[in-house]
């Protein structure tokens, strides 16, 4: 009882694959501000505007030879401890798209400011984002406008920062209870040489003081 | 979050559940946070993050294959698959640079999907087995759990724990097969093969159980697609795509992966994408995966082939690779029992990742639980958790 | 203090204690919270599965926990689910008993490190009766901490004079773990954690 295709399901249609450079020339096509670029080690993307990406969006998944009819990833990272040439401190959002009519994928990313870190929603284009989104926001702190539910999802609502932005500061309590044991010293995790001055993107606001018990916690 | 809707009264006063973080039907700390008319529920909505663990930041703190223990806790019902994607996501990295490109020896790679495949069962089994513990079934679970019990013993002696194995290596596993484990793998398949026609007539041909799942939390193919369902949940709603037969890694693609979807299966009153054909689909997958091992264990080359290796490892050298990868990023993925795990890995040139970012397939199941939930009743929504086979840490992470 | 006393006839006849009566009872009934957040959870699972078989000690699972005098720490705790722990806790009868399984229960394991939002120890917030170390322990390590656990409802008094703090077990009979530190609910305080918010 295998692999027999259920009627009237075009997701199984015959696969008509295009490769990257097909992909990024039709898509260029259509929206000219869109740059074909390849990552360090030969990855290639497509690099999208912030304000173009619905539409950008929508284009790969409407149009007959793309059909990336799902998201399989979206994620995110900070790009200011990254040896990048030149040095940035933007952060970086990324989406992983698969299709499953023509067995093809595409990454596209968008580079935003941390200051102001914005970019549109997907979530009308592809169900899924709105989760991938809302944890993007909760550990990036990359704000999705016009997003249903923007909440965080990961964390408790009451958190501060962003944690998977480089220069987080770890909390030194939550809820009143010293995040670290009695006599237990924090490390700092290795730190990678730092190539651009990154300001810090939102001022952290003020702890409740870690009661006495709150060994020596320190900010990396 | 459910507080911002209006309770109207239609009749009925809405009332408002709270499902979770402590409830045994969860799989763990999921919480739902349901509002009913009635019986009938009108919003169900996730609340996650009570097991964030952070796995992404430490991630970006430790070296590469010290991560490996992590991946063993992204999931821990299949800690082998969990490593193994991992695993292949650095070598794709280490692979994009000719000086740092690793080859996983062949007893390696085979030894990967055997341990990868039991793993599998094993964890389908506490997916079948909860789930109809969930419906009220207590008996079924034990079976599942005594069986599992058998592939724990496996593990144990291979390498030594019975839940998170960190046994697969960058570059390879972390030891050879024990002696005789191929003959323990052999019976141990035989009787497994039994107990599970046992198991099947106990819970899977069961009206009662066949009639609490048919036809409820239906998903059409085109909105699995859409909130990217991965795994037995795709399948089950009569999409094709695995990744182990479509986009193989390691050596899937010699072994002619057979993928069963849903068609469904309860009969009459089922439909395909209903909670039964996510459970039909577990158990078929069972059975494709005794019948690879059954493969893999005939590929097996003998042990003479092992390499010196200076670690004692099974496994290539990849100290050097790892102190100086390439910069770049990879993006990999691989399907493990809970659908597509992958890995996005940025690296900057250092032996410490720069971000590991980790996709799993419970966490995208939840997202359609809301629109899913709608509409049924109170107690179908243990069997639509149960349907997903959600394992809470892979949602928070 | 217990006696047996032939009262002549082929009959025997015990004489106790109150306490000892109640604590014989309480020993071989520990019905314990089936609670588990992470990894240990399955070997827990696996405890009351058909080979490890807990249900010979007297222990068996409940729903809620205010029929549950056990309660098993199972897993990561983080800083969010703290909270609720505590209600868990708050929500048992006395006597309870907490269990902390694991290395992350105990001190936050391998994420104590590198993690933000893991509990390093659930006594932080909860005191704990007995650590049981492991990643995860296995279930022959749980059953041996259950019995050490037994040891103590053996000794708690109801109605006698209780030990002035039951709750901790010193380093030196708590074989099978070092004891991280004295229990400290007491630090809780004003910002004692709140119930779950709706
Ligand atoms: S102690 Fe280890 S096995 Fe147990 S919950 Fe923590 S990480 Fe998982």
């Amino acid at each position: 009882m295998t692999s027999a295709a259920p009627a009237g399901s075009e997701l199984q249609a015959p696969s008509s694959k295009l490769d990257n450079a097909a992909i990024a020339e039709r898509v260029i096509a259509a929206h000219p501000t869109v740059a074909a670029r390849s990552s360090d080690n030969g990855q290639p993307y497509l690099l999208v505007p912030p304000a173009e990406i619905v539409r950008v969006a929508t284009l790969l998944r409407d149009d007959a030879a793309l059909r990336f009819d799902s998201l399989m990833d979206l994620t995110g990272w900070d790009l200011s401890k990254y040896p990048a040439t030149p040095p940035s401190s933007d952060l970086v959002v990324a989406y992983f798209l698969h299709s499953l009519a023509h067995r093809h994928h595409l990454t596209v990313k968008v580079q935003v400011p941390r200051e102001a870190a914005e970019v549109p929603t997907v979530s009308g284009v592809w169900a899924v984002a709105n989760y991938f989104e809302r944890e993007v926001w909760d550990l990036l702190g990359v704000r999705f406008a016009e997003h249903p539910n923007l909440k965080r999802i990961m964390t408790p609502d009451d958190w501060i920062g962003h944690p998977l932005r480089k220069d987080y500061a770890y909390p030194q309590s939550y809820n009143g209870v010293a995040h670290l044991r009695e006599g237990q010293r924090f490390e700092p995790p290795p730190a990678p040489k730092p190539a651009a001055a990154a300001p810090p993107a939102a001022p952290p606001a003020p702890r409740p003081p870690p009661p006495a018990s709150g060994g020596g916690a320190a900010a990396p | 979050m459910s507080s911002d809707l209006a309770i109207e009264s239609a009749g009925g006063e809405r009332m408002r559940i709270n499902m979770g973080p402590h409830h045994p039907a969860t799989h763990g700390v999921l919480r739902l946070i349901v509002e009913c008319d009635g019986e009938i529920v009108s919003s169900a909505t996730p609340d996650h993050g009570y097991l964030h663990r952070s796995i992404e930041k430490i991630g970006e703190c430790v070296e590469w294959p010290m991560f490996v223990p992590y991946t063993d806790r992204v999931d821990y019902v299949c800690a082998m698959n969990a490593n193994l994607a991992y695993c292949v996501a650095v070598e794709k990295l280490l692979a994009t640079d000719k000086t740092t490109a690793v080859q996983v020896p062949r007893r390696a790679e085979v030894i990967r999907v055997i341990v990868a495949e039991l793993n599998r069962i094993s964890s389908h089994l506490v997916a079948v087995g909860a789930m109809s513990m969930d419906l009220g079934a207590y008996t079924p679970f034990l079976h599942g759990i005594a069986q599992r019990e058998g592939v724990n013993d496996i593990f144990e002696k291979l390498c030594g724990q019975r839940l998170t194995y960190n046994y697969i290596t960058i570059g390879g596993v972390g030891f050879d097969l024990h002696t005789g484990a191929v003959e323990e793998i052999e019976s141990f398949l035989a009787q497994f093969e039994k107990e599970m026609i046992r198991f099947n007539k106990l819970i899977t041909t069961n009206t009662i159980f066949r009639d609490r799942c048919a036809g409820i939390a239906v998903i059409s193919a085109a909105e699995a697609v859409a909130y990217g369902l991965v795994g037995p949940n795709l399948r089950g709603s009569g999409v094709d795509w695995d990744i182990r037969r479509d986009e193989p890694y390691g050596i899937y693609g010699e072994l002619g992966v057979r993928v069963p979807v849903g068609q469904g299966y309860a009969g009459r009153t089922g439909k395909v994408g209903d909670c039964y054909d996510r459970f039909i689909v577990r158990l078929l997958e069972i059975n494709e995966s005794v019948r690879l091992i059954r493969a893999a264990l005939k590929l097996l080359p003998p042990a003479a082939e092992k390499p010196a290796d200076p670690v004692g490892g099974f496994q290539a050298d990849v100290a050097k690779a790892l102190r100086k990868p390439p910069k770049g990023e990879i993006r990999v993925r691989t399907e493990a029992p809970r659908g597509e795990m992958g890995y996005v890995i940025v690296s900057d040139g250092t032996k410490t990742p720069y971000r590991v970012r980790c996709r799993t397939g419970s966490f995208t199941a939840c997202s359609i639980f809301n629109k899913l939930m709608k509409g049924i009743f109170l107690a179908d929504i243990v069997t639509v958790i149960g349907s997903f086979d959600i394992v809470v840490p892979e949602i928070d992470r | 203090m217990t006696e047996i006393i032939k009262p002549g006839n082929d009959e025997q006849v015990f004489t106790t204690t109150v306490d000892e009566f109640l604590a014989w009872g309480k020993e071989n009934s520990l019905f314990y919270l089936l609670f588990a957040t992470a990894c240990c959870g399955i070997e827990l699972m696996q405890t009351g599965g058909p080979r490890y078989d807990v249900d010979r000690l007297g222990m068996i699972p409940r729903a809620t926990p205010r029929q549950a005098d056990l309660m098993i720490i199972a897993g990561t705790i983080t800083h969010k689910m703290a909270s609720r722990v505590r209600t868990l806790w708050e929500q048992m009868t006395e006597p309870r008993w907490v269990v902390s399984m694991g290395s992350c229960a105990n001190s936050g394991g391998p994420f104590s490190k590198y993690s933000y939002s893991v509990l390093n120890g659930v006594d932080k917030y909860i005191p704990v009766d007995v650590y049981i170390p492991g990643c995860p322990p296995r279930p022959e390590a749980l059953i041996d901490g259950v019995m050490a656990l037994r040891e103590r409802v053996r000794k708690y008094r109801t109605v006698g004079i209780r030990d002035k703090d039951p709750h901790v077990v010193q380093g030196a009979d708590c074989a099978f773990g070092s004891h991280p530190g004295k229990a400290s609910s007491l630090e809780l305080g004003a910002s004692s954690p709140q119930g779950p918010k709706a």
